[in-house]
């Protein structure tokens, strides 16, 4: 029994193996692992703002019941803030039981990309800003940045703001 | 919630089952030891609780419990079969409270997905070697009294009892290997009318095995080994012969007279062996045993256990049902609407339904604090045993009812404060009777429904708290600085809860860290209660704990800043009016403040603590709201009141943490999500 279920559990796996949503944030294309996606509200709906949090933290929405909050991924990535539209989409993620909404500016399509074209992002060393990036994936001629959603959600910085507070 | 769900079935049914026997056990023990003997039904239940617990970790192979509870079973099984007089009967209570907590432990483990691997063999040694010294003690006055009432009989230890025969000096013990004829078939149905055929004849009658009757595997067992049977009689040898060879099918018959030693050997080894064989199929009905004990027994009522996820999730289904039907009450489309009188009429029925309905899933959640309360008892046992003094504890209201998640942050307060109470509060016996007090000192624990909260009140009648002692160490530690003359006695009392406070000079093993009270207060005031301490110099110190019903649902006061609605708790409410620009003093630093009839308020403006943009920078536009709690008042300036509601509780996400000024959030009518203001942090932003 249990190994008819682990079986489907690993062919779950596999067939969210290799797949990304992609999306558009500023000018770039980032990709995250569609395994972390649980869904995409598209349009932006009422959002409860949130006293002393990062600017970045746009405050908390009401999902059919569960309150989660949103972070504006534009502002994550200390890009300048832009006006929500009609194509503004509101990414649910879900990580190690933690459920956070990104606010991107538009939600592309599913992809698969092949460990093989996933290449690693330059060395930190030589200054380069990659905080949030896991890996470069390419698809064709085009590229597409892959997001580490762990660090997305890092709240180191949020902690080094109370300790500054 | 996953995680727990998803843990074996079987192993969550163990967890479960044996922590309940556990907590009866404990009870039982603890509510006979006073009367200094255990009688019969008493010692029966010990030993099918141990014998259910030993054969349920056999079952799920946790060695280390299944043994203990082995060994105490056969402690209990030799009190029951052979009534041994010299017994202390306080050491066996202390051995089998032992074994109750090292079982606890281990499921503690379990319960927390660990390996129970503790090893519970000086448990087993320590029962094994007392169970010998009974042995021996009862061996020497049992010789004793037979010599002295021999003409009388033998004292009545019957496994199977029949009085029918008479006494004879001629009493003999046997013991008989039966073997059935090969393929006569039902032979434990044949060993049975052996058996009952003997009863007539003979007295205290054991056979291997035991258990022929319900266990259909014992046709196996008297085939390959034979069925033996023990018994003592007055028959002469050849008239047994003579009865066993009556009987169709049997093959042939061993039969020899026994030794005293021997028989009592074997007796219990026959009655072990009942224990051994019987378990797989015995056991359902034991546990039915028990249960149908349970129902008998005191006060206890018919309960089955539920998740508290599962709760955790009805409750927020009824949350989420509450505001859908504002949803649809005052939905702006029924504006364009002419006639709506039978709607209104037909949701204000729902409404009535849904507010029922709300008030049973609050009450599913209400947990007597008996449980709690029983706990304690062994605590002041033990305690008081370890430190010679005489304790007694007196529980007062422990049928109140408290929110389930509540009492999980209550139990570990109580304890400090008890172990406190005994420790340091109560006099040592002697001084108690110097002092002209009852030698047996009391600690009271009570708890009672006061409006919207409970209290617990730890209350002992021991020294007190000193006072200058406190003073002294207060100032020594940096935890004053106020004059003396400006501190009230609660005040003084109440430092006593701050971190870094310990009167206590030596660590003992039950209290004197110093770290104590802080705790207290802090696991008190996570779940938005109070703590107050009070005390008389030689009569006894009085701690209150002061705690909401339930966290989950509050009434609450919408309140508009700017653009955002929060929700003031309307406990924390003392009034609401608007203020006069002339009204407010403004100090050199730029605060404000209003004076109330001759009673001077700082103001905060809650459009700058939230930074909130847009909002009603006037005094006389908006309004003036006065919360308080114990530690003071404040005026709050808010744009306005939207109205009074309740609301459900919803923790904030982790993913934001804790906000200086926020409690918790939870979902308005219209669906959006709000914040609950967190009264006592704007009073006092030091705290918490």
């Amino acid at each position: 029994m249990s190994e008819i279920l682990d079986e489907a559990v690993l062919q779950e796996e596999d067939t969210q193996k290799g797949k990304f949503l992609t999306f558009l944030v500023g000018k770039e294309e980032y990709g995250i692992e569609i395994k972390y996606v649980t869904e995409i509200i598209g349009g932006i709906q009422a959002i409860t703002e949130i006293p002393d949090v990062p600017e970045y933290v746009k405050g908390i929405i009401n999902l059919r019941g569960k309150i989660i909050p949103v972070m504006d991924v534009n502002l994550r990535f200390n890009k300048e803030a832009r006006d929500y539209n009609d194509r503004t989409c509101i990414i649910v993620i879900d990580i190690d039981e933690l459920s956070v909404g990104l606010i991107v500016d538009n939600v592309a399509e599913v992809i698969s990309i092949a460990d093989a074209d996933i290449v690693p992002p330059p060395d930190v060393r030589s200054g380069f800003h990659n905080r949030y990036i896991k890996g470069i994936g390419k698809i064709g001629s085009e590229v597409k940045l892959i997001l580490d959603c762990q660090r997305l959600l890092s709240t180191e910085e949020l902690e080094n703001l109370d300790y500054i507070n | 919630m996953d995680k727990s769900l998803s843990k074996e079935p079987m192993l969550e049914m163990f967890i479960f089952e044996n922590l309940q026997l556990l907590e009866q056990l404990e009870q039982t023990i603890l509510a006979h030891e006073k009367e200094r003997c255990l009688e019969n039904a008493v010692i029966n239940e010990i030993f099918r609780i141990m014998h259910t617990i030993k054969g349920a970790a056999a079952m799920m192979m946790y060695d280390g419990i299944s043994s203990l509870a082995h060994a105490i079973e056969d402690l209990f099984f030799y009190i029951r079969e052979f009534h041994p007089d010299e017994m202390d009967y306080s050491k066996i209570c202390d051995i089998v409270l032992e074994g109750i907590d090292f079982i606890k432990n281990e499921i503690g483990k379990l319960e927390q997905d660990q390996e129970a691997d503790g090893d519970s063999s000086p448990f087993v040694e320590n029962i094994g070697q007392y169970l010998l010294q009974i042995k021996e003690a009862s061996r020497n006055s049992k010789l004793i009294n037979e010599a002295a009432a021999r003409p009388a009989g033998h004292r009545k230890k019957f496994y199977i009892s029949t009085s029918k025969s008479p006494p004879t000096e001629s009493i003999k013990r046997y013991h008989a290997l039966i073997y059935f004829t090969p393929g006569c078939e039902m032979e434990n149905i044949r060993a049975f009318n052996l058996v009952h055929k003997l009863k007539d004849q003979a007295e205290q009658i054991d056979y291997i095995p035991a258990d022929i009757i319900e266990n259909n595997d014992s046709v196996e067992f008297i085939r390959e080994n034979g069925f033996a049977v023990i018994f003592s009689t007055h028959l002469q040898q050849e008239a047994i012969n003579e009865l066993f060879m009556k009987e169709a099918f049997i093959d042939s018959l061993d039969l020899r007279v026994m030794e005293d030693e021997e028989w009592e050997i074997e007796q219990l080894r026959a009655r072990n062996q009942i224990v051994l064989e019987e378990e797989p199929s015995v056991r359902n009905n034991e546990v039915r045993e028990i249960g149908a004990n349970l129902h008998s027994g005191s006060t206890r009522q018919s309960l089955i256990s539920v998740n508290v996820d599962k709760l955790d999730r009805l409750m927020d289904m009824v949350g989420e049902l509450v505001i859908s039907e504002t949803m649809v009450a005052f939905n702006p489309d029924l504006r364009t609407a002419a006639k709506l009188d039978n709607f209104h009429k037909a949701t204000r029925q729902h409404r009535k339904i849904i507010n029922e309905l709300q008030d049973i899933v609050m009450s599913i959640r209400m947990v007597p604090l008996s449980m709690t309360f029983q706990k304690m008892n062994r605590l002041v046992r033990d305690m008081s045993k370890k430190l010679k003094k005489n304790v007694e504890l007196v529980i007062i209201g422990e049928e109140t009812e408290v929110d389930k998640n509540i009492i999980e942050h209550l139990s570990d307060p109580i304890m400090h404060l008890i172990r406190n109470a005994i420790d340091h509060g109560v006099e040592s016996p002697e001084k108690r009777a110097s002092l002209g007090k009852s030698p047996a000192a009391r600690v009271y624990l009570e708890a009672k429904n006061e409006g919207g909260d409970v209290y617990i009140i730890i209350r002992d009648d021991g020294a007190g708290l000193n006072k200058e002692k406190i003073l002294e160490r207060a100032r020594a530690r940096g935890l004053i600085q106020k004059p003396d003359s400006n501190l009230s006695d609660g005040e003084i009392y109440s430092t006593i809860l701050l971190p870094g406070f310990s009167t206590c000079e030596e660590i003992s093993e039950f209290s004197g860290r110093g770290v104590g009270m802080d705790v207290v207060l802090k696991n008190i005031e996570e779940v938005g209660g109070t703590v107050l301490v009070d005390s008389t110099p030689g009569q006894g110190t009085t701690i209150s704990l002061k705690i909401p019903l339930t966290l989950a649902i509050i009434n609450g006061m919408r309140v508009k800043v700017g653009n955002s609605i929060y929700i003031l708790p309307i406990t924390s409410i003392k009034e609401s009016f608007k203020a006069k620009p002339d009204n407010i003093i403004v100090d050199p630093d730029g605060n404000e403040m209003l004076m109330v009839r001759g009673e001077c308020y700082p103001v905060l403006r809650l459009h700058q603590k939230f930074q909130l943009k847009s909002a009603l920078k006037k005094i006389a536009e908006g309004i003036i709201v006065i919360v308080q709690n114990d530690s003071g008042s404040i005026c709050l300036f808010v744009d306005a009141l939207l109205g009074e509601q309740q609301v459900v509780v919803k923790a904030l996400p982790k993913f934001i943490g804790k906000i200086a000024g926020i409690s918790a959030c939870t979902l308005l009518g219209d669906g959006r999500a709000c914040l609950i203001i967190d009264v006592a942090n704007l009073i006092n932003p030091s705290k918490g």
